[in-house]
């Protein structure tokens, strides 16, 4: 098997995360809002297996898929709102739906 | 097997990173799912097939059409891109870039200071894994079928059209 | 046993007081008054048979008790609901109920056309019921209840005609001013319970007598506490203030005040804790010198007073003077006696004043009156037996025996006996002037209105009964003086009061006393019929000299009382109000409620609505909590 350091694995987890967290932030589309945050559960998704590797416990993927379910179920939901978004004011620009703010 | 663990990971961020800069939603999907491919790569050679083959199937395979199908249903053509070159400026960027950067800089910080060095990685069977998930997280995996139903539901009644009389 | 029914004497008002405020709104007015009178009078009737019992077969220990019920029952203090019932208790119930029983019949057609019928005969029935409760309590507390009850129905009933402000004013006065005194006695009772541990009436007042030395400092300031409380509700100097304004309540209403229930609680108070006051001669010597210096005060003022109703206030003052000066000397029955009779006569004169201002459509000024006597005659009959008995003209009139003795008994005081004797004496005189100038101006001489009614047959009922006992109350004691020697009252409270200070020498004194006495009544009343009625320019003349008339004002001012307590006490306090109208202490908490709303405002305006602006926030916490926990 690979002899592979676990530092250097968290590394790659945690680029990602800060790729993904670059994307929710700096986009105003909701697509690609909802895309950063696939992004950040994946790489967070990574860092359990990951971790999981590293004992040889099966734990670490068991949390991988019950965050794969989390995600299946966030995004079900988000992309539906997306289409209300779109559906209501015409535009996927996030800062469109600021009717709630206090 | 190292280099194939650096490759695919050196794939993993470029990917992303055109993700992050794409301004047409169908190309930064499919860098996206080049991504999840690549990080399935990373599962099975660190010893975790199982998890490596549902990266596939579900994330690159059920989620992301899901994704592609919402777009296409938006129909998001030529001036969407010009809008999002237009939401694309420097300026917008350099905040969350900054706050990232920081957010980053100190994980790295955590991971490398706390770095043993060790190398070991010990492969995990799809057996073991599944007599976990159905053994000690068996709570767990109900609870996740719950969320999933409710996901659906939530999922189904905000898809329907509303009638014009609630907007 | 009868006895056993001494409960139902105070519930059977109590009864009455709540049918009325419960059911009221579907009774006739009719039924109001039965209701409203005929309680008090079962009472009354209730009151009597026990009165009777109580004489031919008295109890053997010469009094009864009777528990109904434990009220609180804290740590080491248990207070009950106990009745007690003595001679002196027994006078007491027996005034309240019949003279307020008359009271309560004249009120029935008296009060008649006023809208708040049921409500004034709700309060009187309280009112009664109070009382009761105040006199036969076996303990203090039941007997603050009672105190407090009293004034709350004061208050009540002297501001019943509440849609004038005058009114209110008058009835808040007289609550405050009443208010003071009753803390006083509060924070005597405490500080006896503080001591004793115990507030039954009778085993305390043996803890006292055994455990307190004679004129100890604890001692005085109790008794000086409680003298505090009897002095405010009594209307004695310097608490007076509040009584000449209670006039504003329905006339009825100030008989029953000065007659039956209120002003007579502090005498009645004294009485019931005289073992107190004996163990603190110092308070007992103030008891004395405020009651003489009242009633001169008081007499002065009612001199030159124009309303009749406030020379019957000032003459409640004073009378209750007399009533304080004979339990200062000790003469406790001689006040009791007094009390009974000013009960009668007080009575007798409120309800007849009553009748005249009602007759003359609300003329109060004595001046606007005049020839009444003709007009009507039964009613001016029964003010001049009332007036009679308060001038104490001798022989005829039942004031003339309890003032009397008291004046007999005060000369046989020990110490200043002959100062206090000297000063009755000229009360004496100048009660008999004030009254017989009310009498010779309102009801003498040329009518100067046209009456329009007389009594109702329920107020000549009233008016005839308490007329009859001005003349008659007294003649149960008559004293040795005049060859008499009847001692049926003396004998009765002997059981409950010690006697009053006996003669050092007999012989022809207490006779000449008498005399003394009876010709000061007489020159009295000849005075105000040389003044008033034979040469009224010369009275007019007396008073136009600017020394008179600047003495007139002040006399008629009531001694400047009020003006003195209105610049020492209300406008200071008033002023202090307005300038902590935003209270201080408040501002602390407006503070607090500023700032959160500050502080909201500032947060809500981070609520953009904007989900970025959100994420970045987490995603800000996050680092922060990160370098919290990992760095250094």
């Amino acid at each position: 098997m690979a002899e592979i350091p676990l530092t250097h694995g968290l590394l790659l987890a945690v680029i990602l995360f800060a790729l993904g967290l670059l994307t929710v932030l700096a986009r105003r589309n909701v697509v690609f809002i909802l895309m950063g945050i696939e992004i950040m559960l994946n790489a967070a998704g990574l860092a359990f297996v990951l971790g999981g590797a590293r004992w040889g416990a099966p734990d670490g993927q068991v949390l991988f898929i019950l965050i794969l379910a989390v995600a299946a179920a966030e995004v079900s939901v988000g992309l539906a709102l997306v289409l209300q978004l779109h559906h209501r004011f015409g535009s996927v620009d996030v800062d469109a739906a600021r009717q709630m703010r206090g | 097997m190292n280099m194939i663990f650096y490759l695919a990971a050196l794939v993993a961020i470029s990917s992303t990173a055109l993700v992050v800069t794409s301004r047409n939603a169908i190309h930064a999907l499919l860098y996206l799912i080049v991504s999840l491919f690549a990080v399935a790569l990373i599962f099975y050679v660190i010893g975790a097939p199982l998890a490596a083959a549902l990266e596939v199937i579900i994330y690159a395979g059920a989620i992301m059409v899901l994704f592609v199908f919402v777009v296409m249903m938006l129909n998001l053509g030529e001036q969407a891109t010009a809008q999002e070159r237009r939401w694309l400026q420097p300026r917008i960027w350099f905040g969350p870039a900054v706050l990232a950067a920081l957010l980053l800089a100190e994980l790295l910080y955590v991971i490398v200071a706390g770095a043993s060095g060790e190398r070991t990685i010990a492969p995990v069977s799809a057996h073991d894994v599944g007599m976990s998930l159905f053994g000690a997280y068996l709570l767990a995996v109900e609870v996740s079928a719950m969320l999933l139903l409710a996901a659906l539901v939530g999922a189904y009644h905000l898809g329907q059209r509303m009638s014009s009389a609630e907007d | 046993m009868i006895y056993d029914a001494l409960w139902l004497v105070p519930l059977l008002p109590l009864i009455g007081f709540v049918c009325l405020t419960l059911l009221g709104g579907w009774l006739s007015r009719r039924a109001m008054a039965v209701l409203g009178v005929g309680s008090v009078a079962l009472a009354t009737a209730l009151a009597f048979t026990i009165g009777y019992t109580f004489l031919t077969r008295p109890p053997a220990t010469g009094h009864c008790t009777e528990v109904i019920g434990s009220w609180l029952a804290v740590g080491n203090l248990h207070v009950r609901f106990g009745l007690y019932l003595d001679a002196l208790a027994l006078v007491m119930m027996l005034v309240v109920t019949g003279v307020g029983l008359l009271i309560h019949l004249y009120s029935a057609t008296f009060m008649a056309a006023d809208s708040g019928y049921r409500r004034y005969f709700a309060y009187l029935n309280l009112f009664v019921a109070s009382m009761l409760m105040l006199v036969l309590a076996d303990n203090l507390l039941l007997l603050y209840l009672g105190w407090e009850m009293v004034g709350l129905c004061s208050y009540l009933l002297i501001g019943h005609d509440y849609a004038d402000p005058v009114n209110g004013r008058a009835a808040r006065k007289a609550f405050v001013v009443t208010r003071i005194g009753d803390a006083a006695l509060l924070v005597g009772l405490l500080l006896l319970l503080a001591h004793w541990g115990t507030l039954q009436i009778q085993p305390l007042l043996g803890l006292a007598a055994q455990g307190w030395a004679n004129g100890s400092a604890l001692a005085t300031v109790a008794a000086a506490l409680l003298l505090t409380g009897a002095v405010g509700k009594s209307a004695q100097l310097p608490l007076q203030v509040w009584l000449p304004d209670a006039m504003a309540g329905p006339t009825p209403v100030s008989a029953l005040i000065h007659a039956a229930t209120m002003v007579t609680a502090g005498v009645y108070l004294i009485a019931r804790l005289h073992t107190l006051f004996e163990l603190a001669p110092a308070v007992q010597h103030a008891v004395a010198a405020l009651g003489a210096l009242t009633l001169l005060l008081a007499s002065c003022s009612a001199l030159l007073q124009r309303d009749i109703k406030r020379i019957l206030a000032y003459s409640t003052i004073s009378q209750i003077g007399y009533m304080f000066l004979a339990l200062g000397v000790g003469a406790y029955a001689a006040a009791l006696f007094h009390l009974m009779t000013h009960a009668c006569f007080k009575a007798v004169l409120f309800l007849s004043a009553g009748v005249v201002i009602n007759a003359l459509d609300e003329e109060h000024d004595i001046y606007h009156m005049g020839g009444l006597g003709r007009q009507l005659p039964g009613t001016s009959l029964a003010f001049l037996t009332g007036a009679a008995s308060l001038a104490a003209l001798p022989l005829v009139s039942a004031g003339f025996y309890s003032k009397g003795l008291i004046l007999a008994q005060t000369w046989n005081a020990p110490g200043m006996g002959v100062w206090l004797w000297t000063g009755g004496i000229l009360g004496t005189l100048l009660t008999a002037i004030y009254i017989f100038r009310a009498f010779f101006v309102a009801f003498l001489g040329r009518p100067k209105s046209h009456a329009r009614c007389g009594a109702t047959a329920a107020e000549a009922v009233a008016l005839v009964v308490l007329a009859a006992l001005s003349v008659t109350a007294g003649f149960v004691e008559i004293p040795a003086g005049l060859g008499g020697g009847v001692q049926a009252f003396t004998g009765l409270v002997a059981s409950a009061l010690p006697p009053g200070p006996q003669p050092a020498h007999t012989g022809n004194l207490p006779a000449l006393l008498e005399l003394i006495a009876s010709l000061t009544a007489v020159a009295g009343v000849l005075t105000a019929y040389y003044f008033f009625r034979y040469r009224p320019p010369a009275a007019t003349a007396a008073g136009a000299h600017p020394i008179t008339a600047a003495v007139g004002r002040l006399w008629q001012s009531g001694w400047g009382f009020d003006w003195a307590y209105e610049r020492l006490f209300v406008r200071p306090l008033v002023m202090f109000t307005r300038a902590n109208r935003h209270d201080a202490v408040d501002a602390l908490f407006t503070g607090i409620a500023a700032g959160s709303r500050a502080l909201h405002r500032g947060l809500s305006r981070t609520q953009t609505g904007r989900v970025r602006w959100y994420a970045a926030g987490i995603a800000c916490g996050s680092f922060i909590l990160i370098a919290l926990m990992v760095l250094p």
